[in-house]
């Protein structure tokens, strides 16, 4: 089928490998990727921050740029969210409502695509390396996004995988709240790599990549023994 | 115009405008919250079992995990007879009650001076007491509860103000759960009700130092519930 | 004048740098998880009893009117004294005026959060009674001068040797820092002080329409002791804590206890329908409930934000959210913290001036996730920031969305800003976590990874 890809803005910039990884296996799987010039943004942050006319302005571009897709595949969680559960609180009451509503049944975050829609969990991907998981909440509690991820990395061959107790447990990101509340923020990521470290692995997984840049942030300035790796790029390792 | 008026008022104009319902999928809510139904209650709330022997053994358990001193005897000569082993073992010098049957014939077995609620009574008297022994109205069995009121209990002291409050019930008072326990409670007494009514479970307890639990915060620091 | 946002900021940096205090409450709160999970899953259908129990709240809250009469019109046949108060400041006249007619010296309280809100305590101790809180957890806090740290475990914050050290200055009595033996120093006070108190007030968790009775949920027996002993009994109340039926309670009593301690039930669950009742020889002669507006009747004309008048004040919000975890009840600086603080204060009190509480937020919804009657906590948040940004728009905020729009979602514009940032990160390395670091909010305590050397939207032009 074709596939719709939305890449937000992080993702372009500072993990491009997260949306090449991903076209490469929606490719492998035999399925045509588009990836439309239109917005780089879905328009969370100002929707989060209560500018919800200007985050408006943002969405309806990314509304009309994807009409008309079959289905469309979000790189994260959160922006994930923000489509699919958002754009319809948002749009409430304007003439773009019936656009919203009808774009959030077609709305998938990438591992709930491959599980939920396509069925396919092997990806014949090796990645033999301990790992735990961090439920992004965006994914976790608006998108019901559990167990798909958890299907995936049992089939990747060598990986383990050790549940932390704070799996659930926000990361401290939630976007501008990191940098209007940062001594907050940066407790809640180190709460959360203390979690991580405790269960000896090496790397931290997650499907939403703003999650892990801070966690990431954390790790690298306070020099823990930790990595921090988006689904995707695991299950592109052959 | 009262106050009373000016809320009301303030309230009716609020609710003009509907709010929507609960759930997260407003679209498969009802079109209107109906109130649940004892039957459905029971489908959510913790399961009972059905047996009288069950929900004894299911009371018993709770009343153990609550730490609540549970004894299931014979008739009542043996509850009488036990409530005398436990005034030996504690050495009970003052006992309060209040006159109903069962406890009239628990206190006579004593043979120690009681005071009784019935009538006016002086609270720092009742403060001095080793033990409040009361009826109640029924046992719970989903929780390990005791139903009291000030009428069936000997007023709203006397089960919470001594040390150690002993309750005295039949076997029948038994019932198996919460919505069982207030049926009961709006069919004895609907027509009139007491002012106070309890539903008690285990001795009194805190967790505010550390959350270490410690018992006997201001309660009773025992409850023994006699059961014939 | 700090204000509440400035303090807010500053009491949050603290705390969430202090371990000490990361520590002491995580432990709290990894017991209760346990617990709580427990309670849960001994329910046959948690999710089933959630949706319940919302619904009856919104049966409740959206017909308001009509409970209310009928639970005044009960409570009132039984000889109770119903009052009305507006405002804060009503409740307070009203209850004031009722002690200058009791020949009132001594009061006890038991916990009542609506108390706080009103800042009584402080009222009748300025007209010179005693107040004694009875609550274990409120007599401490109450003798170490501070406010209660979270609306179910007001002294969670501290020590056992902080409690030693207090009991030995204010009551000369604290023979060791041992929990059981500090209780009981407690329970000895405060048993001399219900013989002595004149009146007794206390909250209520609900309000049963249906039979006119005051139902109080507690684990130390203080309020029962507080409703049986002295003379006068007075309850404060809000209005939205009505419940349609006596037999609401056999859902509610257990929800309201797996939530909020993580028990299958509470010690005591008991109704108070009036005062005593002909043929009773104890309990109080005369009975008053203070039913209390102080802006609930606002919380209730937004439809959007209604259900948040259906909280039952359990506390599970507070024990499940980040943010709390992490700075702890005070630093909210007003009664209500935690998730349902953060969603009704900047409603019941100053937009504006409070909405620092619902931006002070990850959004990451487990309260609403956890919340027994379903409040949409996460999104009330949103709403109130947008609410706030309407009413009082920030206007460097508002300019940089608007030019946010464009250059989001203009593909040539977007492709300059991101060569634009590259060479802005390589003279960010000299300023970087410093003061004139522009991102010094993440550089502070966060790296940040570099722009790409060829974006996704690069790769996605030049690939075959």
């Amino acid at each position: 089928m074709k596939v719709t890809l939305f890449i937000p803005c992080f993702i372009d910039l500072f993990y491009p490998q997260v949306g090449v990884a991903m076209v490469r296996i929606l490719e492998k799987l035999g399925h045509t990727v588009a990836c439309p010039e239109g917005p780089a943004c879905c328009g969370q942050p100002a929707f989060n921050t209560g500018y919800w006319e200007e985050s408006r302005e943002v969405a309806i571009k990314v509304l009309e740029s994807l009409q008309g897709a079959e289905v469309v595949v979000i790189a994260s969680g959160s922006c994930g969210a923000m489509m699919k559960v958002f754009y319809p609180e948002l749009f409430a009451g304007t003439r773009y409502e019936v656009m919203a509503r009808e774009l959030a049944p077609k709305c998938y975050e990438f591992s709930a695509f491959l599980v939920n829609k396509l069925g396919v969990t092997d990806l014949g991907a090796r990645f033999p390396h301990k790992v735990t998981f961090h439920d992004g909440c965006h994914g976790l509690r608006e998108l019901n996004n559990k167990r798909p991820p958890r299907e995936l990395m049992a089939k990747v061959r060598g990986l383990e995988l050790v549940e932390m107790g704070a799996a659930e447990t926000c990361c401290g990101f939630g976007g501008t709240f990191s940098a209007k509340f940062p001594m907050i923020s940066t407790a809640m990521g180190e709460v959360k790599c203390a979690s991580a470290l405790d269960t000896s692995a090496e790397y931290i997984v997650s499907c939403d990549s703003s999650c892990l840049m801070q966690l990431q942030g954390l790790i690298d300035r306070q020099r823990k023994p930790l990595k921090t790796i988006h689904l995707a790029e695991i299950l592109v390792q052959q | 115009m009262s106050e009373r008026d000016n809320i009301l008022a303030r309230i009716r104009e609020a609710l003009a405008v509907p709010a929507p319902m609960p759930g997260r999928d407003h679209d498969a809510a009802r079109s209107r919250p109906v109130l649940p139904t004892t039957a459905d209650q029971r489908r959510v709330l913790p399961a009972v079992g059905k047996s009288f022997d069950e929900q004894l053994a299911l009371f018993r358990k709770n009343a153990a995990d609550l730490r609540a001193d549970f004894r299931f005897v014979q008739d009542l000569d043996a509850l009488a007879a036990e409530l005398k082993r436990i005034c030996a073992a504690e050495n009970w010098q003052r006992v309060a009650s209040h006159g109903k049957e069962l406890t009239g014939a628990a206190c006579r077995a004593l043979g120690l001076p009681v005071l009784l609620t019935d009538q006016a009574f002086d609270k720092r008297e009742l403060a001095r007491c080793d033990v409040g022994i009361s009826e109640c109205d029924a046992l719970v069995a989903q929780t390990g509860s005791v139903v009291i009121t000030s009428r069936s209990a000997g007023g709203r002291a006397l089960s919470v103000l001594p040390p150690h409050h002993v309750v005295v019930a039949r076997r029948e008072q038994l019932v198996p759960d919460l919505p069982a326990a207030f049926a009961l409670l709006k069919s004895k007494y609907g027509a009139s009700y007491p002012s106070m009514i309890s539903i008690t479970t285990g001795p009194s307890r805190t967790g505010d130092i550390e959350r270490i639990l410690v018992l006997g915060a201001h309660g009773p620091k025992k409850l023994t519930i006699l059961c014939f | 004048m700090t204000t509440p946002a400035v303090q807010f900021k500053q009491d949050a940096r603290r705390l969430s740098a202090d371990l000490r205090h990361r520590r002491i409450i995580q432990t709290a709160m990894g017991n209760y998880e346990v617990a709580r999970d427990q309670r849960k899953a001994a329910f046959q259908d948690w999710q089933g009893a959630r949706q319940m129990a919302a619904e009856t709240k919104w049966e409740a809250v959206n017909h308001l009117d009509r409970h209310l009469e009928e639970f005044v019109r009960n409570l009132e046949a039984r000889g109770a004294k119903v009052h009305w108060a507006s405002t804060g400041q009503q409740a307070r006249d009203l209850i004031l005026g009722i002690l200058r007619t009791k020949n009132t010296r001594v009061i006890v309280k038991s916990k009542a959060m609506t108390s706080e809100e009103i800042h009584l305590n402080e009222a009748m101790e300025q007209a010179g009674y005693e107040v004694v809180e009875s609550d274990l957890g409120e007599f401490i806090v109450q003798l170490r001068e501070e406010p209660p740290y979270h609306i179910v475990f007001p002294a969670m914050h501290l020590t056992r040797d902080e409690i030693k050290d207090v009991f030995q200055r204010k009551l000369g009595d604290a023979p060791s820092s041992n929990p059981e033996e500090l209780t009981m120093v407690a329970r000895r006070v405060l048993r001399e002080k219900y013989l002595q108190a004149d009146v007794g007030i206390t909250g209520a968790n609900f309000a049963i329409a249906e039979t006119g009775m005051l139902s109080i949920t507690e684990n130390e027996g203080n309020a029962r002791l507080t409703a049986a002993l002295p003379r006068t009994m007075i309850t404060l109340v809000g209005i939205e804590k009505v419940l349609p039926r006596l037999e609401d309670l056999a859902l509610f009593l257990p929800m309201l206890a797996a939530m909020g301690t993580g028990q299958a039930i509470s010690c005591y669950n008991t109704l108070y329908g009036g005062p005593r009742q002909p043929g009773e020889t104890d309990g109080p002669e005369e009975y008053h409930v203070v039913l209390l507006d102080n802006h609930r009747t606002a919380l209730l004309a937004d439809a959007e934000q209604r259900d948040s008048l259906h909280c039952i004040r359990c506390g599970a919000c507070l024990n499940v959210c980040p943010i709390f975890r992490n700075v702890g009840g005070h630093t909210y600086g007003t009664t209500y913290s935690g998730p349902i603080g953060a969603v009704i204060t900047p409603n019941l009190r100053d937009l504006n001036e409070w909405q620092h509480l619902s931006y002070a937020s990850s959004l990451c919804g487990a309260c609403s996730e956890t919340c027994p009657v379903k409040i949409n906590l996460h999104h009330h948040l949103l709403q109130n920031r947008r609410n706030a940004s309407r009413r009082k728009p920030s206007w460097w905020q508002k300019i940089a969305f608007k030019v946010f729009a464009p250059v989001a979602a203009k593909p040539a514009l977007w492709s300059l800003v991101t060569r634009m940032g590259r060479l802005g990160q390589k003279g960010h390395r000299l300023v970087k976590g410093g003061r004139l670091d522009p991102a010094y909010a993440w550089t502070k305590t966060r790296d940040l990874p570099p722009i790409a050397r060829q974006t996704f939207k690069e790769w996605w032009r030049v690939r075959p």
